[in-house]
């Protein structure tokens, strides 16, 4: 069995406010579960407050989780190490050169008053100690060409580069410490439409050429289905659905899922104003009782859904029931073999639809059909 | 109430004086507008599509200024009036939905009583009637009316964003500008609020300009769409047509930017280069630099719109002397 890349295993992470004796706690993420594979682009989606950029922060090392583990393996037979473990300023220095993140206002994100090659250079000198001063500016100038920047740009100031170009040079910090997964906090959404799909080709490039696996915050699903191999989507701090993300958007079983889906406008399809739309607000996640959390919003909420709180499980296709739920280790192997299964799908895929599929929703798991929203 | 169109834009030229030199961020703009009509203006950031707005809404501050053109609403041309003779029409018969609506209420003051101010504006309302219509306007965009006593930060994004459209329908206008109301929501908020905004126009009958650079959310939307390109009008038509046979090549590249929810997954190119710096506006068509057809006589002669079968384009392609090429 070979491991991937990052396993995060009952991942939680919850936020104490309005002071010491509110007692009041704010579940971001929630015994949230999955793993990415080797070259691997994940598209993590959700709503704002979903808990979305709280699991790259935990994945950054920004936050400690309150509970949970997140393991980080360096190769096929390497199991993983948990992130707890990495104590010696060495090896947190070589995780954050792996695992490192690009950030959604490339406006913000990279220092107004320096060149921006000096980003880049210093994170070279930081990653890269066997690098000479000579080497550093060539390496510069080659990870420059590889996101498509060219190396003329490296004695720019941030002011003199478009959006997109800045962005780009984020790409390029992120690569500097032979990055394995880039953790991409809404990379493109504060950029124009016109100039988005050159930043999510790029992305696909540095997966196709380079092996790096990404994770790829959006809230942008049709963005997301253009790049990524793989859908999570969040709902409230938790995982509501995940697969393969062809499978998960051609038929989303969860009803957020399918709420998501039909929101996309989409101008190539005719009119349909007047389609079943929501007017739920954010859900409740500080101090949430048991129960799915998307209940007050959902068409077919049934009894149950008040009581437990589902649990992410395997479903087949059309209620094939669950299973697979209980066995550890399922899931992740699964989930390391999904983009080799997308290309392999006359021997994986067809003889087993809904491989890799889960989703967290009682009515789903019970073998109906879900049709919530659409 | 009068005839005609509720709105005229005429020949507009906004100038951003700087030290250096006048930048004309919007280049004789003109369009008009219907009673009851949702006109969508789509572009890249940097193609003063908001400051077109903000002309239209005479909210320009130095260092820009109208430099040419006429803005004439219900009859009146706004342009040169005082503050003093535009507050009588502000609110009452235009109002305004701005992009942030986290930065556009009043942190320190309830929903309800920046609702009262605006009535204030106009009138002597007692304050029953402050409160029916305050109550009435939330109800309309679906808040329930206790959040008249909430502040903005206790409403979430979406309810914000509801809250200033309920605002700005407190006098029921002819004319509601909206300057990217949806962009900070997420895309379920997103189409809730377009679906209502629809819904509310069908309703009480205003008619709507709104800005966005997301030109996938308005096409279930709007009437009619104007795409503008460095400060001009590079196509303008009805929405369908435009989506379904978009005649200017940067209109078909931003159509072909989107990636597609459903159908195949092709590879897409985007539109290459970036938005033109308006201080340095490129000779002959201003998109040549970044066109996929152009040749040599896009980078010398400057087209003008032309007419082609009810769609407005700028393109060398349609002016006759050349071939229609796709």
């Amino acid at each position: 069995m070979t491991a991937p890349l990052l396993r995060a295993e009952h991942l939680t992470r919850h936020f104490k406010i309005g002071g010491a004796l509110s007692g009041r706690t704010l579940h971001a993420v929630d015994d949230v579960s999955f793993s990415i594979g080797e070259r691997e682009i994940v598209a993590l989606a959700g709503e704002s407050g979903s808990g979305k950029s709280t699991i790259a922060r935990l994945l950054a090392r920004v936050y400690q989780p309150t509970s949970g583990q997140v393991y980080f393996s360096q190769g096929a037979q390497d199991p993983g190490t948990p992130l707890s473990a990495m104590r010696s300023r060495r090896a947190r220095l070589r995780y954050s050169g792996e695992v490192p993140m690009v950030f959604q206002d490339p406006f913000a994100s990279i220092n107004p008053v320096f060149r921006v090659s000096h980003g880049l250079l210093r994170s070279l000198k930081l990653h890269r100690r066997e690098l000479s001063a000579r080497e550093r500016q060539a390496e510069a100038a080659r990870l420059f060409e590889v996101v498509g920047l060219g190396a003329g740009l490296l004695e720019r100031y941030p002011h003199e580069l478009s959006g997109g170009q800045r962005q780009r040079v984020g790409f390029a910090q992120a690569l500097a410490g032979r990055a394995k997964l880039i953790l991409a906090d809404e990379p493109v959404s504060m950029l124009d439409v016109s100039i988005r799909i050159g930043l999510l080709n790029l992305m696909a490039t540095l997966r196709d050429t380079m092996g790096v696996s990404i994770l790829y915050i959006t809230h942008d699903i049709a963005s997301a289905r253009y790049v990524a191999d793989r859908l999570i989507v969040m709902y409230a701090g938790q995982i509501a659905e995940s697969g393969p993300i062809e499978e998960v958007l051609a038929d989303p079983r969860h009803p957020y899922t399918q709420l998501l889906v039909s929101a996309v406008p989409d101008p190539r399809a005719p009119l349909a104003v007047g389609a079943e739309t929501d007017r739920g607000e954010p859900p409740k996640v500080i101090d949430p009782g048991p129960g799915c959390r998307f209940r007050f919003r959902c068409p077919i909420a049934i009894d149950v859904c008040g009581t437990t709180t589902p649990q992410l499980a395997r479903t087949g296709a059309h209620g094939a029931g669950e299973h697979g739920a209980g066995e550890p280790g399922a899931s992740e192997h699964r989930a390391s073999e999904h983009r080799a299964s997308e290309h392999r799908a006359s021997e994986h895929g067809a003889g087993d639809p809904g491989a890799g599929r889960e989703v967290a929703c009682h009515v789903a798991q019970s073998g109906a059909e879900v049709k919530a929203f659409s | 109430m009068l005839d005609g169109p509720v709105l005229e834009v005429s020949k507009l030229c906004v100038d951003y004086v700087l030290d250096r030199a006048d930048v004309r961020a919007v280049d004789n703009v003109s369009f008009t507008l219907d009673r009851g009509e949702f006109l969508g203006i789509v572009g890249e950031s940097g193609c003063g599509k908001s400051t077109l707005l903000f002309a239209i809404a005479q909210l320009l501050a130095p260092p820009a200024r109208i430099a040419a053109g006429s803005v004439t609403f219900q009859g009146t041309n706004l342009v040169g009036l005082t503050d003093g003779q535009l507050s009588a029409v502000r609110w009452r018969d235009m109002s305004v939905v701005m992009q942030s609506a986290m930065n556009a209420l009043n942190p320190v003051k309830s929903v309800g009583a920046q609702f009262r101010d605006v009535l204030r504006a106009h009138g002597r309302p007692s304050r029953d009637e402050i409160a029916t219509r305050s109550a009435e306007v939330l109800r309309m965009v679906g808040i329930d009316p206790v959040h008249l006593r909430s502040f903005p930060h206790q409403l979430s994004g979406g309810m914000r964003q509801r809250a200033m459209i309920a605002m700005a329908l407190l006098f029921t206008p002819d004319l509601v500008i909206m300057d990217e109301p949806t962009s900070a929501l997420d895309v379920v908020a997103q189409r809730s609020l377009m679906v209502q905004i629809k819904e509310l126009q069908r309703a009480y009958g205003f008619a709507i300009v709104f800005v966005t650079h997301d030109m996938s959310l308005i096409s279930h939307f709007s009437d009619r769409l104007l795409v503008m390109y460095a400060g001009q009008v590079a196509e303008l038509g009805t929405t369908r047509r435009v989506f379904d046979a978009p005649l200017h090549p940067y209109t078909r590249g931003l159509l072909e930017a989107f990636p597609s929810i459903r159908g195949p997954r092709v590879p897409l190119k985007g539109i290459p280069g970036s938005p033109p710096d308006l201080s340095v506006i490129p000779n002959g068509c201003r998109f040549h630099v970044r066109c996929p057809i152009a040749d040599e006589t896009c980078a010398e002669v400057k087209p003008e719109l032309v007419d082609q079968e009810g769609t407005l384009v700028r393109c060398l392609r349609y002016t006759g002397d050349r071939s229609m090429v796709r």
